[in-house]
């Protein structure tokens, strides 16, 4: 592992979840390459290896469904969240694919005011480097809990 | 069913008699009924959804779930029948199966003082029973057999499980009726189903918000966007909705009609030439012919807590409990069939899409709930409307029609007593 590959990746990360926080949603598939696989589980679903999600997309048209539909289509009341992203693991690195693993906490900001915590779990993520540059080609979010308050409606 | 219903709320605040057309807003509110509730209806001469039996495959398999207010463990014995008793130590009351699923299980053992109940809830042991050195112990009149967790009657149907506390629930055939259990057969009838996910979504509402939710045809066009924005609009489907004569099951269905689908196709690629918004990768939809009747939508509810829905190649069954009077959980069990090719199954992860916690078709039955609890927080003298369709609970081919919502409330109210 090269320090460089970490810190690109750490970056990577903090842009994410910042694009995501501003309420930029429209580059959020930006963030994905090639596959562009991105899954919503919970610990229990991926323990026992089940493979439905809450959010499934395997292609970069589904995540910018996925975002034209919470622009255009799906009612739900204005929130925001604020993503605390811990500091990644790397789990492997080889033949230019890097397999990571980076814990997280989600609040989340309603209408009213309130905030709470919404999620924490990990990201299972595949990097791709090209060019020397790590490019997401798979997130699978893993919610430590099995409950979802309410909806879940931008993406962690 | 009136004769053990607990009625205290009912002498307090009589129902509006203007039939199934109004339902005061306290019962989404009051403690009273809460609370009778567990009674009249989660003990009562109901059955309800416990667990799929795909989900317990082999002797000493267990699972653990809730019927209302009260926890229950779900087994398979050596017998390869389906037990069910409540999850509750005979002794002092503790649980007795902390784990919410597991394998190989020969008996359940109290954590707090060791008794001990066999895969049917039978207890079977006590610890130190004798005492100790002819010491302390059970005095002699103590008899276990006379003593155990509250077993349930169980029904499958279709591989689905249900329990009752009651000892005067209708087999379960007779409870849905002939059309309800043709219509549960045609979705599961025959095949193996395989658990693809499970996830529980909380809803901030009372659960019976859910439930009108669900029966409720004529929200679904208007509250969710999702086909209507992307110019998904199917104009070539017919559809109606059945009830069943107790009114507390419902199906809603909609399937191509075949009649007009050419002049829909037409103006369907005329709208879509205008549209402003398109699916980026439509293969969201591109499912494939499952049942071969053209039924593309089918939701089904059984009375109380039960759905089982079919939405294209999305199948799941969705079991609510509630958690008090004003929050719920949904679970819900995603399925596959054992025979789907790696192409239907992809089809039926990416469907997934539409329902749950982010669907999107659902995603705002989750807090619609939530905004009528909120709506009515200040308002417990005064009633809901349900008037869209007539005032009666009975089938029909408009879907624009509350028929079902009213047919819940008349279930309801028959097993309330009010």
């Amino acid at each position: 592992m090269t320090d460089n590959v970490y810190q690109m990746i750490v970056r990577a990360q903090a842009e994410y979840a910042r694009s995501i926080d501003d309420d930029r949603l429209e580059e959020w598939p930006d963030h994905f390459y090639g596959r562009c696989v991105y899954k919503i589980t919970t610990a229990a679903n991926h323990r026992e290896g089940l493979e439905a999600a809450i959010i499934f997309a395997n292609s970069r048209g589904m995540l910018l469904d996925r975002v034209s539909a919470l622009r255009e289509a799906n009612i739900y009341e204005r929130q925001s969240y604020r993503h605390i992203i811990g500091q990644p693991c790397i789990l492997s690195e080889e033949n230019g694919e890097v397999r990571s693993e980076t814990p997280f906490l989600v609040a989340r900001i309603v209408q009213d005011g309130d905030t709470d915590v919404f999620a924490t779990g990990r990201y299972l993520d595949l990097y791709k480097l090209e060019d020397g540059q790590p490019k997401l080609n798979e997130r699978i979010v893993v919610c430590d809990s099995s409950r979802i308050d309410t909806l879940l409606a931008i993406p962690l | 069913m009136a004769e053990h219903a607990v009625s205290s709320d009912a002498q307090a605040h009589p129902w509006p008699t203007d039939g199934l057309t109004r339902v005061p807003y306290r019962v989404f509110q009051a403690d009273e009924a809460y609370q009778a509730e567990q009674h009249n209806i989660f003990h009562g001469p109901v059955w309800h959804y416990l667990a799929l039996e795909v989900e317990l495959p082999e002797p000493g398999d267990f699972r653990t779930t809730k019927i209302g207010e009260t926890p229950v463990i779900v087994t398979r014995d050596a017998d390869g029948e389906i037990y069910a008793f409540e999850n509750r130590c005979a002794h002092r009351g503790a649980l007795i199966c902390l784990d919410t699923h597991g394998k190989g299980k020969k008996d359940f053992s109290c954590v707090y003082h060791a008794w001990t109940y066999d895969r049917q809830g039978n207890l079977k042991g006590i610890a130190f029973k004798d005492g100790v050195k002819g010491k302390g112990g059970m005095p002699d009149t103590f008899r276990m057999e006379e003593h155990g967790p509250r077993k349930l009657r169980i029904a499958t149907l279709h591989g689905l499980i249900f329990g009752s506390f009651s000892e005067d629930v209708p087999p379960i055939d007779e409870y849905l009726g002939e059309e309800i259990v043709t219509r549960i057969e045609r979705v599961l009838g025959g095949r193996t189903p395989v658990v693809l996910g499970r996830f529980t979504q909380v809803l901030p509402n009372n659960w019976k918000l859910y439930m009108e939710n669900v029966k409720d045809s004529y929200h679904a066009s208007i509250l969710h966007l999702f086909f209507t924005t992307f110019e998904l609009n199917k104009l070539s489907q017919k559809g109606a909705i059945i009830v069943d004569e107790s009114g507390g099951h419902h199906v809603s269905y909609s399937a191509i009609d075949p009649d007009i689908q050419k002049d829909a196709e037409y103006s369907k690629q005329q709208l879509r030439s205008e549209s402003e918004y398109k699916l980026a990768d439509p293969s969201l939809l591109q499912g494939f012919d499952e049942y071969h009747d053209g039924v593309t939508l089918q939701i089904l509810s059984v009375f109380p807590t039960f759905v089982l829905q079919q939405i294209q190649n999305a199948i799941a069954v969705r079991q609510i409990v509630p958690r008090g009077i004003g929050k719920t959980d949904l679970n819900w069990t995603y399925l596959g069939f054992s025979d789907d090719t790696p192409e239907q199954r992809l089809t039926r992860l990416k469907q997934g899409n539409l329902v749950g916690p982010a669907g999107y078709i659902s995603m705002e039955d989750g807090c619609v709930g939530g905004f009528v609890q909120r709506g009515i927080a200040g308002a417990s003298d005064q009633e809901a409307v349900l008037e869209m369709g007539g005032s009666q609970a009975q089938s029909s081919e408009s879907r624009v029609t509350e028929a079902s919502v009213r047919g819940f409330w008349k279930a309801y109210r028959s097993n309330m007593g009010v």
